[in-house]
C-alpha cells in the first residue's frame, strides 16, 4: 500500500513549515472570518448568561438538548487523537505518518470546546467551581464522587492534559526544526519552546520509547472517557432510551467512528489549503477509509444490539420510546437522515477503491458521517426526555432557540479557529516522522519487482 | 583549561559512521562524542553508544502517588461529609475505582512526559555546539574535550572521514 516517494529534507521542510515561515493568502481572511464568527458566539454566550436559560429552548421535561448533544459531539471527536496516534503509533503503522499531529490536535482543541457546553448549560458557570470542586472546609461540602457528573470532569481533564502533553513532547524535534529556520522573537520562542532539542541519540530514543509508553497510557484513558461520558445518561434510570447497560462500548465506538471521520476532513482540507499532495496521498485516505469501514461497522452492531436490548425487555414505555424515535415526525425524518449519514451512504461508497483515494468524495462522506453521529446523539438524548409520560402535564416540545444554534455553529468557528491559529506557529504534519520515514524505507527487488520495503528496529 | 567541542558535519551517515569509529579507535572515551541528527535512525547506525535510560520507572512511580492521593481523595472527602443513600456504606467502591483509575493514569501520564524530558537531558539552554543544516538531513559529529591537545587529533579523524565542515566553539 505504501507507496515510495523520494523527497529530501529541504524540501519537506519547505513544504511541511509553508505555514509557520509563510502567511498563505487565504490564512489571514479565513482567521478573521471565523473570528468574526467567534466573538458573535461569544456575545450571545455572555447573553445567555446574564439572561439565563430562559433564552434557550430548554424546558421540563428536556432539560438536556442541543448543548449536551454537542459536548457529546465534540468528545467523539476527541476520540480521533488517540485512537490515530496511539494505536497507529503502537502498531507501528507506516501510513500514520502525516495524520498523527493532526489528530492529536483535533482532540485537544475538540476537548476544549466540548469542556464549554456542560459550563455554560449550568446556566451560572461561576457556580461549576462549587459543583466540581466545592472543597469547602468552612461547611465541611466536598464533591459527591457518586455522580457521573464529577467522573466527567476527572476524567475529561486527564484525557485533555494527556493529549495536550503528547501533543507537546511530539512536537519538541519540530520545534528544533523551527528554531533554525526563523530569527529574532520567533527564534526566541522557538528556542524556549524546544527546550534546548539537538537531535542525539538519547533524544531520539525517547521520543521513540517515550511515544510508546505515552500511547500505550492515553489508549486506556481514551476508552474510559467516553464510557464515563455514557455513564452521564447510561446510569439515569428513569428515562428510557438512556438507561443500557451497552452504552459504554456503544459510545467509544461511536466516538472513534467520527473521530476518525473529521480526521479524514481535515487531512483533505490539509491537502487542499497548504498544497501537501507530496505528504497527504490517496493512500492516506484509502488506509483511513479501509479502518473507517470496520468501524462503522462494528458501530452499526452496537447500534442494533442497543436497540435489540431496548425491544427484548418487552417494556412497554421503552417499546413506545422507540415507536417514537422512528416512526413519529420529526424524529422519524431525523432518525432517516442518521441511518443514511452515519452509515448507509459513506460506507458502501468506501468499498470502492475509486472512491477511498478520491479526495472530494473522502472530504464529503467524512462530513456526511459526521452529521449522522451528531443525530445520532441527539436522537439519544432529547426523545429520551420528550416522550410524553403519564402524571406529567408539561408536554412541550424542544425546539432550539435561536441562541442555541448560534453557540452550536460557535463551537465549529472556535475549533476551526482555534486549529489555523496553531498552523500559523506549529507545523501541522509532524516533519521528523516524514523524515524518518524517508530514511526507514528503500526499494527492494524481488524478482522482477521492484518493491518499497519499510525497516523495522527489533524492539 | 576549558571545555571545547567541536562539529564535523556530513552529507551521509556513512562518513559520519566512519568517523564515529574513528574517534573510538583513536582513544577518545565514550560520553565525550555524539552525533546529531534531524530525524531519527535506527539504533547502532553510527556505532553510537546506546544510550541507557530508566523512562520505565517514571509512570509506575507517578501512578503510585496518583493512586495513593485518589484513595485519599474519594475516601476522607466521602468520609468528611457522611451521606447515607438507601442504607449503603458510605465509601461507594465502585464510584472510588473510576476517580482511582482517572487520577492513578494521570499521575502516571505526567511523570511520563516529566521523564521523558529528564532522561532527554533536557531543558538544555546552553546545547553547545550546533549547525542549522543538521534540520536539513545534514549528520553531525560533535566531539567534546577537556585536554586541549586533543583538538587536532579529533579534527584529524573527523576530517580522514570525510566531514565536509568542521566547527569549533
Amino acid at each position: 500500500m505504501q507507496q515510495r516517494r523520494e523527497l529530501d529534507q529541504v524540501y519537506t521542510n519547505r513544504k511541511l513549515l509553508n505555514g509557520q515561515l509563510d502567511t498563505p493568502k487565504w490564512w489571514l481572511p479565513t482567521v478573521v472570518i471565523l473570528g468574526f464568527v467567534v466573538l458573535i458566539g461569544l456575545a450571545v454566550i455572555a447573553t445567555m448568561i446574564n439572561k439565563g436559560l430562559g433564552v434557550t429552548g430548554l424546558a421540563r421535561p428536556v432539560y438536556w438538548g442541543l448543548f449536551i448533544t454537542t459536548f457529546v459531539f465534540w468528545v467523539g471527536i476527541s476520540h480521533a487523537g488517540i485512537m490515530i496516534s496511539a494505536i497507529l503509533r503502537l502498531t507501528q503503522a507506516e501510513w500514520r505518518r502525516p495524520v498523527t499531529r493532526a489528530a492529536e490536535l483535533l482532540t485537544v482543541f475538540s476537548l476544549l470546546t466540548a469542556l464549554v457546553f456542560p459550563l455554560i448549560h449550568a446556566g451560572r458557570p461561576w457556580r461549576i467551581a462549587y459543583w466540581i470542586m466545592p472543597y469547602d472546609v468552612a461547611r465541611g461540602i466536598y464533591p459527591n464522587i457518586r455522580s457521573p457528573l464529577i467522573m466527567d470532569p476527572v476524567a475529561i481533564s486527564t484525557y485533555l492534559t494527556g493529549s495536550t502533553l503528547f501533543l507537546y513532547i511530539a512536537l519538541l524535534p519540530d520545534l528544533g526544526n523551527l528554531r533554525d529556520r526563523t530569527t529574532g522573537w520567533k527564534n526566541a520562542m522557538y528556542t524556549v519552546l524546544s527546550l534546548g532539542w539537538r537531535g542525539n541519540p538519547r533524544q531520539w530514543k525517547m521520543q521513540t520509547v517515550g511515544g510508546i509508553l505515552l500511547s500505550a497510557l492515553m489508549l486506556p484513558i481514551f476508552v474510559s472517557v467516553h464510557s464515563i461520558v455514557s455513564w452521564d445518561f447510561a446510569i439515569a434510570s428513569a428515562v428510557e432510551g438512556w438507561h443500557s447497560t451497552i452504552f459504554a462500548p456503544y459510545f467509544v465506538i461511536g466516538a472513534v467512528h467520527s473521530g476518525v471521520s473529521a480526521v479524514v476532513t481535515m487531512m483533505a482540507l490539509m491537502r487542499w489549503l497548504w498544497k501537501w499532495d507530496d505528504f497527504i496521498r490517496p493512500e492516506h485516505f484509502d488506509a483511513l477509509a479501509r479502518l473507517l469501514i470496520v468501524v462503522a461497522t462494528g458501530w452499526l452492531g452496537f447500534t442494533f444490539l442497543e436497540l435489540t436490548f431496548a425491544l427484548y425487555g418487552q417494556d412497554a414505555p421503552e417499546i413506545a420510546l422507540r415507536e417514537m424515535q422512528m416512526f413519529q415526525w420529526p424524529w422519524n425524518m431525523l432518525f432517516i437522515i442518521f441511518f443514511l449519514t452515519a452509515y448507509a451512504i459513506p460506507v458502501p461508497m468506501w468499498l470502492f477503491k475509486r472512491v477511498r483515494t478520491n479526495i472530494a468524495l473522502m472530504f464529503w462522506t467524512s462530513i456526511l458521517v459526521n452529521v449522522g453521529m451528531w443525530l445520532e446523539r441527539f436522537l439519544i438524548i432529547v426523545p429520551g426526555l420528550a416522550r410524553r409520560t403519564p402524571f406529567v402535564y408539561t408536554w412541550e416540545a424542544y425546539r432550539p432557540s435561536p441562541v442555541e444554534w448560534t453557540i452550536f455553529i460557535w463551537s465549529f468557528a472556535w475549533v476551526t479557529f482555534l486549529m489555523l491559529l496553531f498552523s500559523k506557529f506549529f507545523p501541522l504534519v509532524p516533519l521528523f516522522e516524514q523524515k524518518e520515514s524517508q530514511v526507514f524505507t528503500d526499494d527492494v527487488m524481488i524478482g522482477r519487482a521492484k518493491v518499497p520495503a519499510i525497516v523495522r528496529e527489533a524492539d | 583549561m576549558s571545555t571545547q567541542s567541536i562539529l564535523g558535519l556530513f552529507q551521509q551517515p556513512e562518513p559520519a559512521a566512519d568517523a564515529m569509529d574513528g574517534l573510538k579507535e583513536a582513544g577518545f572515551e565514550l560520553g565525550t562524542f555524539d552525533v546529531l541528527t534531524g530525524t531519527p535512525y535506527p539504533e547502532g547506525a553510527f556505532g553510537e553508544h546506546v544510550p541507557q535510560h530508566r523512562l520505565f520507572r517514571y509512570p509506575a512511580f507517578g501512578a503510585i502517588i496518583g493512586f495513593t492521593l485518589a484513595v485519599f481523595l474519594t475516601s476522607v472527602t466521602q468520609l468528611a461529609y457522611p451521606m447515607v443513600t438507601g442504607g449503603k456504606p458510605i465509601l461507594s467502591i465502585f464510584a472510588m475505582l473510576i476517580i482511582m483509575y482517572e487520577m492513578t493514569m494521570l499521575a502516571g501520564v505526567i511523570a511520563t512526559v516529566v521523564g521523558i524530558v529528564i532522561e532527554s537531558r533536557l531543558p538544555n539552554m546552553k546545547p553547545g555546539i550546533y549547525d542549522t543544516r543538521i534540520t536539513e538531513g545534514w549528520i553531525g559529529v560533535v566531539v567534546t574535550f577537556d585536554d586541549d591537545s586533543k583538538v587536532a587529533d579529533a579534527e584529524g579523524v573527523l576530517n580522514k572521514a570525510g566531514a565536509l565542515e568542521i566547527k569549533h566553539a
